[in-house]
């Protein structure tokens, strides 16, 4: 039997996060053969639709109101179950971000569904579909089955590759109109701290610097080598903690999860909570001062050395790799 | 103020993971309350203190869960509930566990519920917002700062390294994240007190709850260990070649420059 999925297309700054044409690769398969509707929820979103479409959803629809400006999981959550009655499906994907994690739980309660979080791979297709995820911070994995009712996962962002963006693709975009009430929460105001740039839940190349790199000033050999890489700058808590940056860029189980094709961390030891955000990333690199740092058990290649004369000779050489190329 | 705590007990993942048979091995290896949790338990007994009140800790699981349950009430909870499904379900997903909660707190009034935003065990983050739903009320995830003032919560969530500034009205449930605030150990006379004070167990009949009702949705077809990575190369000789060979590497092995 082949499945109707929907597909959140989740919005940042009026564009379409990649995860969410990820979800669509991820809904293609759950689908078998059916079909994959993508649902973009907004104020002003319709816009967006083609490039859904063009990621590989058949039809979008739409649902826009001046409530559904901000994310709140009252306004989203009604918008949501107005396209699930209107278009009964019989999967829904979601990425695992913080939007994702926080209306996800509330929606499968309201469809009385079970619900596949952080799923990092998926085999089969269609029925026999298996949702593979991480469990115990990254130390194991599980393979999970939907037993009865709707199937409703979501994924972890940078795992599932996206199809190929086909730019001849059409599809039919509708919209729904929702009367948006009774929210609950107020947003006063948010406090943006990422760094503008390369998202670093997103990014191909994260280098990441912890304790090690000592002072603010210390992470600026790390951004340099991350702009000649194209890459985003992270950390881990222990440099947040010390205010050698902001914890907008901590990786780990409290902060982001990240799984870029190449990780470089630098004076970080390698605590399990700091693996549970970075472990699944494709190539690691480690560079410690101490050879018996845990982050050499997870790294694939290493160097022992001080960060600060690694980090420039590794910029240097990849400024003239770049230059050849 | 009526607040009540979700708290789980964890295999702590620090420790070494065995799988045997298909599941976790857990003899022999360290249980501990969820760390997210603890933030909870730590918020609850900060707010009881301001304003009044009693805080219970709920939670669900086996007999070898009154260990944790013992640990929170050393820290400063009033009450403790132990929801033993141990002989009722073998299997129990979020779906379940959200059922059982919520049915249990419906007509317990509560003004203010904690969570840990995520378990570091089976790591869903799914239950505290379940819950919620149920009870119909609202919910927030990832705090790191909460204040009350009559029946008005202002608080500071963490949305992926931004810090969103909102209002809710109670009752309302909230999830804590890493920076809430720095829960405390329990002390020597907590310990001593903490035997005496009230531990409830309940099983599913005592809330009136058909196993029908709470058949988990999703099933765990496999559990293993991610494939031994090949021993990571660090690399020899002077430091300059090191580097040199290491970005030839990333370029011609690897391939991901
Ligand atoms: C509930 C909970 C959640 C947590 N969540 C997270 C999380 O999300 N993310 C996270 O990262 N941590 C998290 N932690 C903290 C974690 O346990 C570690 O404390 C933290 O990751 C340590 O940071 P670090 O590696 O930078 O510091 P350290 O452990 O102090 O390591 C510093 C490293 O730098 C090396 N070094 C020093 N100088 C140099 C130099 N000049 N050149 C090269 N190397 C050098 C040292 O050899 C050492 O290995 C959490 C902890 C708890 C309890």
């Amino acid at each position: 039997m082949s499945k109707k999925v929907l597909v959140l297309g989740e919005v940042r700054e009026g564009s379409l996060r990649n995860v969410s044409f990820e979800a669509i690769a991820a809904a293609k398969k759950v689908s078998g053969s059916g079909e994959v509707v993508g649902v973009l929820i907004g104020d002003a979103v319709a816009n967006l639709a083609q490039e859904l479409i063009q990621n590989g959803a058949d039809r979008v629809v739409t649902v826009e109101h001046p409530h559904l400006k901000q994310y709140t999981s009252d306004g989203f959550s009604q918008a949501f179950i107005a396209v699930t009655e209107q278009e009964q499906p019989e999967a829904i994907v979601f990425g695992h971000t913080a939007l994702g994690k926080d209306l996800s739980p509330k929606l499968a309660s309201k469809l009385q569904s079970g619900l596949v979080s952080d799923v990092t791979d998926i085999e089969g297709e269609d029925d026999a579909v298996v949702f593979i995820r991480p469990i115990y911070s990254g130390k194991a994995f599980e393979k999970v089955q939907v037993k009865e009712g709707l199937v409703f996962a979501t994924i972890r962002p940078n795992n599932i590759a996206p199809l190929a963006k086909d730019e001849s693709r059409s599809g039919d975009v509708s919209s729904i109109s929702v009367d948006i009430t009774n929210l609950r929460t107020i947003i006063k105001e948010v406090v943006r701290k990422s760094t503008d740039g390369v998202d670093l839940s997103e990014a191909k190349v994260v280098v990441a610097g912890g304790r090690g790199v000592k002072s603010e000033d210390g992470f600026a050999p790390l951004k340099e080598l991350a702009n000649v890489l194209g890459g985003a700058v992270g950390a881990s808590r222990g440099a947040c903690d010390a205010d050698y940056c902001d914890y907008s860029l901590q990786i780990g189980q409290t902060g982001k999860v990240v799984t870029p094709d190449l990780y470089i961390a630098a004076g970080i030891s390698g605590a399990i909570q700091h693996l549970a955000g970075m472990s699944n990333s494709k190539v690691i690199v480690a560079i410690n001062k101490d050879p018996e740092a845990n982050i050499f058990k997870v790294a694939d290649y290493g160097i022992v050395g001080d960060l600060f004369e690694v980090i420039p000779m590794l910029t240097e050489e990849f400024k003239k790799l770049l230059v050849n190329a | 103020m009526n607040i009540f705590v979700l708290v789980k007990r964890t295999f702590d993942t620090e420790e070494k993971i065995v799988v045997t048979g298909g599941a976790i091995q857990e003899d022999g290896a360290e249980f501990i309350i969820n760390p997210y949790d603890e933030y909870a338990i730590e918020e609850a007994i900060q707010v009881r203190d301001a304003q009044g009140g009693e805080v219970t800790v709920v939670t669900l699981g086996g007999e070898d869960a009154e260990k944790q349950l013992r640990t929170a009430l050393a820290m400063g909870a009033d009450k403790a509930v132990l929801i033993n499904t141990e002989d009722d379900l073998d299997e129990l997903d979020q779906f379940s566990a959200a059922y059982i909660l919520a049915e249990y707190l419906k007509d317990k009034e509560a003004d203010l519920i904690l969570g840990g935003n995520v378990a570091i065990d089976g790591g869903s983050g799914q239950v505290g917002p379940r819950v919620a739903e149920l009870l119909g009320i609202n919910y927030v995830t990832t705090i790191t700062k909460l204040e009350i003032d009559g029946k008005t919560v202002k608080i500071v969530r963490d949305v992926e390294g931004d810090s969103e500034v909102l209002e809710a009205e109670l009752p309302l449930l909230v999830t804590a994240q890493q920076g809430l605030n720095e829960p405390r150990y329990p002390s020597l006379p907590g310990i001593m007190k903490a035997k005496k004070k009230p531990l409830e167990e309940l099983e599913l009949d005592d809330l009136d709850i058909d196993e029908d009702d709470v058949k988990a949705k999703t099933t765990t077809v496999e559990i293993y260990l991610p494939a031994q990575k090949v021993a990571g190369r660090v690399l020899e000789g002077d430091l300059s070649d090191q580097v040199k060979e290491l970005v030839s590497l990333l370029h011609s092995e690897a391939k991901v420059v």
